[in-house]
């Protein structure tokens, strides 16, 4: 791959991907461990003309970027686990509303204030159900900086697609780790662009009629349709509306066109899978440790494989039952009490061969860690 | 151009009660649109929730009906991102100054330019007759059965502390001087807000014995009196209407732009 090499945080790459991806605007509250994020748009955005908006919380910052959304920008706000808890209503309302926004997450130890400084997975839980009522989400993460930088203009690309909220979910310890990363010459990875209504000035433009696909051609605000845009259930012209049919149409819509299209939001890496009697599945940085003991003990003979899970909702069940089918041992690697392993049980055939290898100290899960547990699993004592 | 071409006509008759004031207020808001000339393309209404919330649904603009209290948080985003648009923010007093107040203080102090008109009844209109932050001190509402002990704001001098550059207040009897500093506030070149005492006879005037809509209107046109007036020396308890600040501070959109003036050239 072309393109410049650098050696920077994780939230700096975050912040380059999202240029890369044609952010424009963004609105952020500091938080650590997220903060380099707002820092680094507040100084990148002026000079290419974009807008950088420091609010006085995180309920006013995803507010700001989904009002700025619907003029037309591409728009991201970042946080960390309390922020994020905060964004909950809003994050709701860009669903119900389909409007693009990128929201990133770099995750530290909760409940409540937590562990600001330190790593945790905990919220893979609240991104799917943070909010009230039910819709799909779609939430991607990453274990290091090259595939950060990919999965986050993926990120602006399937919002734009599908007219939707996406939630990155990093964690402390790739957010604050410094490693290689090279930026991409422009045009390397392909950019899309949300679909804007071809109706002309004085036609009935229906914002909330979507076509065969699933997609809404948009009306820029400002533009020259006036059209509403209401959290409530709403018709096709956005007005509210409490007709069942309406009513399970658009909840139906909102479900149908994510998880219609799952497979093109599902992202994962399969190493040494075909002969592998036990399975790592894991996912951002604690799959930098699954990925470092599997290549080790794989030298040495021993049968293990890794799934790293790079999409996180819509869960990519199918994926993991296949990966899945033939392994003897299932363990799933994640710094929390184990969240993402409820999905992995849901989603194999046999869920008494899953198992749980997590911290839930503030600390990030070590080889040895995962390995002590897996000589547990295999009768080998520690 | 008549009041119907700035109105979405097949949503009414609208769903405020009999006697509402937010009527008048929609009104007077068409007729200071209209006097300014503006297209209503220009024209982005963003509201929270509550009665009030519903005046952008009726109006012929572009139009958001967002979250409770956040309404300036959204409409700050599309004012920043497409500065050229005329910003109006209808608001309850709830909606504005209880779950809102942090983003109206901060709307504010940044001094935006966008048009908040906090129409002001008293209560909570919407989930039927609790108090609000601007109830005042023993009035009664559905959850102060026994008097309310909450003090209230006085919202043009809170404005004021925050750093709104045009701070004025009106009523609904007041229907042309209404109008007149919409069109005000509108032209404005900063953050302007604009409170409006609107009647809400079904709960306000019921659980106050304030009597019906005319009687509440009466009382307004009775209990205030223009800025600077001889008789509130001699009444203190009468409320002043009209413009209490009108100032020009860097309003920030424009300092931004002057940010990026700066530093596009310095693209690394």
């Amino acid at each position: 791959m072309q393109g410049t090499v650098k050696f920077i945080q994780g939230n700096e790459v975050c912040v380059e991907a999202a240029l890369y991806a044609g952010l424009e605007f963004f609105a952020g509250y500091p938080i650590t461990p997220s903060t380099e994020i707002a820092e680094a748009m507040s100084a990148r955005l002026p000079q290419i003309g974009g807008r950088f908006l420091q609010m006085e919380d995180e309920i006013a910052s995803i507010c700001a970027i989904i009002g700025a959304s619907l003029t037309g920008r591409k728009v991201m706000t970042a946080t960390s686990g309390p922020g994020f808890s905060l964004m909950q209503e809003a994050l709701g309302y860009a669903v119900m509303t389909e409007i693009p926004c990128v929201i990133v997450d770099v995750q530290r130890g909760g409940p409540s204030t937590g562990l600001p400084t330190h790593v945790g997975q905990g919220d893979f839980n609240q991104a799917r159900y943070g909010t009230h009522g039910d819709h799909a989400i779609v939430a991607l993460t990453a274990s290091n900086h090259q595939d950060m930088f990919a999965i986050t203009v993926e990120a602006f690309n399937i919002a734009e697609i599908f007219r939707t909220p996406v939630i990155l979910l990093f964690d402390e310890v790739t957010g604050h780790m410094r490693e290689k990363v090279v930026i991409p010459e422009k045009d390397e990875i392909a950019l899309v662009d949300r679909l804007r209504t071809s109706v002309e000035s004085g036609v009935d433009y229906h914002p909330y009629l979507p076509r065969e696909d699933g997609r809404l051609p948009m009306s820029d605000f400002g533009g020259v349709h006036r059209y509403n845009v209401t959290g409530l259930y709403h018709d096709m012209w956005g007005f509210p509306s409490d007709d069942p049919k309406i009513v399970y149409g658009l909840i139906r819509h909102l479900m149908d066109k994510i998880q219609n299209y799952a497979g093109k939001m599902t992202f994962f890496r399969q190493d040494y899978i075909e002969d592998a009697h036990t399975v790592l599945v894991s996912y951002g940085a604690a799959a930098r440790s699954a990925r470092h003991l599997v290549e080790n003990r794989r030298k040495r003979g021993e049968r293990l494989g890794l799934l790293e899970l790079q999409t996180l909702w819509p869960f990519p069940g199918d994926v993991v039952r296949k990966v899945c089918k033939n392994a003897d041992y299932i363990v799933v690697v994640e710094l929390n009490t184990g969240q993402v392993i409820r999905e992995v049980k849901l989603a194999v055939d046999r869920p008494e061969r899953v198992y749980l290898a997590n911290r839930i100290d503030g600390q990030l899960i070590s080889p040895t860690d995962i390995q002590n547990i897996l000589r547990l699993l295999h009768g080998k004592g520690v | 151009m008549s009041v119907k071409d700035y109105i979405r006509e097949r949503f009414f008759p609208h769903m405020w009660c009999p006697g509402c004031g937010h009527g008048v207020v929609l009104n007077a808001m068409i007729r200071a649109v209209e006097s300014l000339g503006m297209s209503k393309n220009e024209i982005v209404m963003v509201s929270g929730i509550g009665c009030s919330a519903r005046i952008s649904g009726y109006v012929d603009f572009h139009s958001m009906h967002t979250i409770h209290g956040r309404a300036l948080a959204f409409a700050t985003g599309i004012k920043m991102s497409r500065p050229e648009l005329n910003v109006i923010v209808p608001m309850g007093d709830g909606d504005a100054l209880a779950i809102g107040g942090n983003h109206f203080l901060h709307a504010a102090r940044r001094n935006i330019e966008m048009t908040a008109i906090v129409m002001n009844n008293r209560i909570y209109g919407m989930t039927g007759g609790q108090f609000s932050p601007l109830s005042g001190y023993a009035a009664a509402a559905s959850t102060a059965p026994y008097g309310n002990i909450d003090h209230g704001f006085d919202i043009a001098k809170l404005s004021e502390a925050a750093g709104a550059t045009f701070v004025a207040r009106t009523t609904t009897y007041h229907v042309h001087e209404l109008s007149r500093l919409i069109r005000d506030a509108i032209l404005h070149e900063g953050f302007s807000v604009l409170e409006v005492l609107t009647q809400c006879p079904t709960y306000f005037g019921r659980y106050n014995r304030a009597g019906d809509a005319p009687e509440m209107m009466e009382t307004y046109k009775n209990r205030t009196v223009a800025v600077g007036s001889e008789k509130k020396n001699q009444d203190p308890e009468l409320i002043e209407r009209g413009v209490f600040v009108k100032k020009e501070l860097p309003e920030y959109c424009r300092e931004y732009e002057k940010v990026i003036e700066k530093n596009q050239q310095k693209q690394t």
